[in-house]
């Protein structure tokens, strides 16, 4: 058996044998344990490439992402296994749903790498609607009012965007079957790219907007973002670190993949201007929400929507440099986001809050978890050393070149972005000690997983290895 | 295609597309959500047709496959379930909507302009069937974001949802070749969706004791 099948069963087995067998701590023993397998097969599946077929497809680009999923997914189990267990613990969560939240775990798992993985553009859509559907039941788990109210919105939200991505493959085959003939291959990323160039660009242009509105909605871009706060507040916290860091991203690449099939085409000049429009409005937007916010995870989720947006904006620029900064952006904001909400989850665990105003002096009260939030606040921020200063610092300066307007209203945004995160961080981390919850000290579950994302991200600020830059280089320039 | 019946082929074609859209005109005017269940099962019996006959007229034998499960699923299964639901709920039959009747009808007809120019610059290498088979689907999925986005009961923004859903399938029968699989998990995907709509209704019920969601409205999490 090959690793690629590996690194899509062992999920696929871990997320039955979670639903079937009794929870308890042997089943985030389980989860973390088939995180870690899938980790490994993943490792093995980036040195040794298995050559494309027909359903699968291994290339540069998805390489890097499907790693830094199983990475993610990996120390988020860890994460998780003793903030659920906490849940528990606390009463707010059931057995039962403590058991279902396992199998779909290692389900979301399965389904994200399922959808990098695969050569197949309708595949890829499978796997995103069944993610989806995935994160819809993790967002009701706690069975609230909010949690229905949120879950509902996400679930309509995205089944229309989902619904409209699917108009938009549809779209692309249409344009592809006169070149290629019909079946499987007209649908096979590979022989897209490849055949590009006899494509109808008017079918193109058309099938490109209902994917950016489609998939656009999944990556939360800003006016059809309304689903992603409330779905990343009232879902469990390890589940929002995951939607933040992944999914979004699994969404983000079905788009790049159009966009690469577009490039090779005669209507390349379509998505740059629109990705561009969407990233800067998603990154504006959510600056100013910033401001209004007063739940720590909806705060955080509000940034998800800005980074997202600074992403779009640099594959809309385009060209090497702006591709490199979005491709490391992509990365960086990964590690950092889910950092966050390890801490957020701690957080609210020993304070019993996540208000905001309800918190303050943490570096005083848990130093480990404060200095956590403050560290990773300010890796999000964007400021150096950390890795996102890298990439932002590269998108300014390539974007310069293309659009010295557009620059300015980008670096507004981040300007504004980045003093929001600063204003609030500091009323969290220092000031007078609000008290904690009786009973509860943070976890090393916790803080491991916290640390060691913030420890990669500046790394990756600091010193980024020649062969790992080159690699990024080259799949900048697949990008068109 | 068979000789001889190029013209019944385009007749029939668009006879089936337009019941599907005419279905579609229907549920926006129509207020209680019996008569928007059965109009949704007539416009999946439509949608069956035009693949059933998509697959004579172009020997595709997976597009039969494709008729039986919108036949037996969205055409059976799904309405009677939805029928089931309502009645066990205890639901208000009648839905108040956002904006009247009549400015909605409008706007849907505004909306099927929209669809016909934006398909336009399509076809200048194709035939003109696609052509107007991707502006009916257009249509459909148009009409059925204008249902979700005017109806305020969390039962017709399914209805809605699943017009949307018949527009999709209606231009993928129209595209010749498009691989059974992809269709056939779409078809699952969507069931499983319907499955999870049905456990919904009874949370939001059970929570909220309505299913009326005009709360939706006020909610915005910490702005309450």
């Amino acid at each position: 058996m090959s690793a690629l099948a590996v690194m899509l069963l062992v999920p696929t087995a871990a997320a039955i044998a979670l639903a079937l067998a009794p929870g308890g701590v042997f089943a985030a023993l389980i989860n973390v344990g088939a995180s870690l397998a899938t980790l490994a097969a993943s490792l093995v599946v980036l040195a040794d490439r298995p050559a494309p077929t027909e359903l699968w497809l291994i290339d540069d680009l998805n390489a890097y992402l499907i790693v830094l999923t199983a990475f993610v997914m990996t120390t988020t189990a860890v994460f998780s296994g003793g903030y659920m267990g906490h849940e528990v613990a606390a009463g707010r969560l059931s057995a039962g749903a403590l058991r279902t939240y396992h199998a779909l775990y290692q389900a979301l798992n399965a389904a994200m790498l399922l959808a990098m993985a695969a050569n197949n553009v309708g595949l890829l859509w499978v796997a995103i609607e069944a993610a989806t559907l995935i994160t819809v039941i993790m967002v009701s788990l706690y069975r609230t009012r909010e949690a229905i109210e949120a879950a509902w919105k996400y679930f309509i939200l995205a089944s229309v965007g989902i619904a409209l991505a699917l108009f938009g493959t549809v779209l692309v085959y249409l344009a592809a079957q006169p070149v290629i003939g019909g079946g499987l291959e007209a649908m096979a990323w590979t022989v897209l790219q490849a055949r590009a160039a006899g494509f109808s660009p008017a079918v193109l242009d058309l099938a490109f907007v209902f994917l950016l509105v489609g998939y656009g909605t999944k990556v939360g871009l800003a006016p059809v973002h309304a689903w992603l706060p409330d779905a990343h507040a009232e879902g469990p916290t390890p589940m929002s670190a995951v939607l933040s860091g992944l999914l979004l991203n699994v969404a983000l690449y079905a788009l790049l993949r159009f966009k690469m099939v577009l490039a090779g085409s005669r209507a390349a000049g379509t998505p740059g201007p629109l990705m561009i429009g969407l990233g800067l409005v998603s990154l504006l937007f959510a600056g100013l929400m910033l401001y209004r916010r007063r739940d720590l995870k909806r705060f955080f989720a509000y940034s998800s929507i800005e980074h997202m947006g600074i992403m779009t904006f640099a594959f809309g620029i385009g060209g090497g440099l702006a591709n490199f900064a979005g491709l490391f952006h992509m990365a960086a904001h990964s590690l950092a986001k889910s950092s966050i909400f390890f801490a957020v989850g701690g957080i609210s665990q020993v304070k019993g809050t996540r208000e905001i105003a309800a918190l303050s002096g943490l570096t005083a009260s848990h130093p480990a978890l404060g200095w956590g939030l403050v560290l990773a606040v300010v890796a999000i921020a964007g400021a150096p050393p950390f890795g996102l200063f890298t990439s932002e610092f590269l998108i300014v300066s390539s974007s310069f070149a293309h659009a010295p307007a557009l620059t300015a209203v980008f670096m507004l945004g981040l300007l504004v972005g980045f003093a929001a995160l600063v204003l609030r961080v500091q009323h969290i981390a220092f000031g007078a000690a609000t008290p904690s919850h009786a009973g509860t000290a943070h976890q090393a579950t916790t803080v491991v997983p916290l640390y060691t994302h913030v420890g990669l991200v500046l790394i990756a600020g600091l010193w980024l290895p020649a062969p790992l830059a080159g690699w990024f280089a080259a799949i900048a320039r697949l990008l068109g | 295609m068979r000789p001889g019946l190029a013209a019944l082929d385009y007749d029939v074609a668009h006879l089936s597309g337009a019941l599907v859209l005419l279905a579609a005109f229907g549920l926006i005017y129509q207020r209680r959500l019996p008569g928007m269940i059965n109009l949704f099962a007539l416009q999946s019996a439509a949608l069956g047709s035009a693949a059933a006959w998509q697959a004579w007229v172009q020997d595709a034998s997976q597009l039969y496959v494709t008729a039986a499960i919108v036949w037996s699923l969205k055409a059976g299964a799904v309405p009677l379930g939805l029928h089931w639901l309502i009645h066990r709920l205890q639901t208000t039959r009648a839905v108040e909507t956002v904006i009247g009747i009549g400015p909605t009808m409008l706007a849907a007809v505004a909306l099927v302009a929209l669809a016909i120019v934006l398909v336009t610059p399509i076809g200048a290498d194709r035939s003109a069937l696609t052509r107007e088979e991707l502006a009916l689907a257009l249509s459909v999925i148009l009409l059925g974001l204008l249902i979700m986005i005017t109806r305020r009961h969390a039962v017709s923004q399914v209805i809605g949802f699943m017009c949307i859903e018949n527009g999709v399938t209606l231009a993928v029968v129209g595209v010749k070749g498009m691989p059974l699989v992809v269709e056939m998990s779409v078809a699952f995907s969507v069931m499983v969706a319907c499955i999870l709509f049905g456990i919904f209704f009874f949370h939001i019920r059970e929570r909220f004791d309505t299913l009326d969601l005009h709360f939706l409205e006020s909610f915005r999490g910490e702005d309450r």
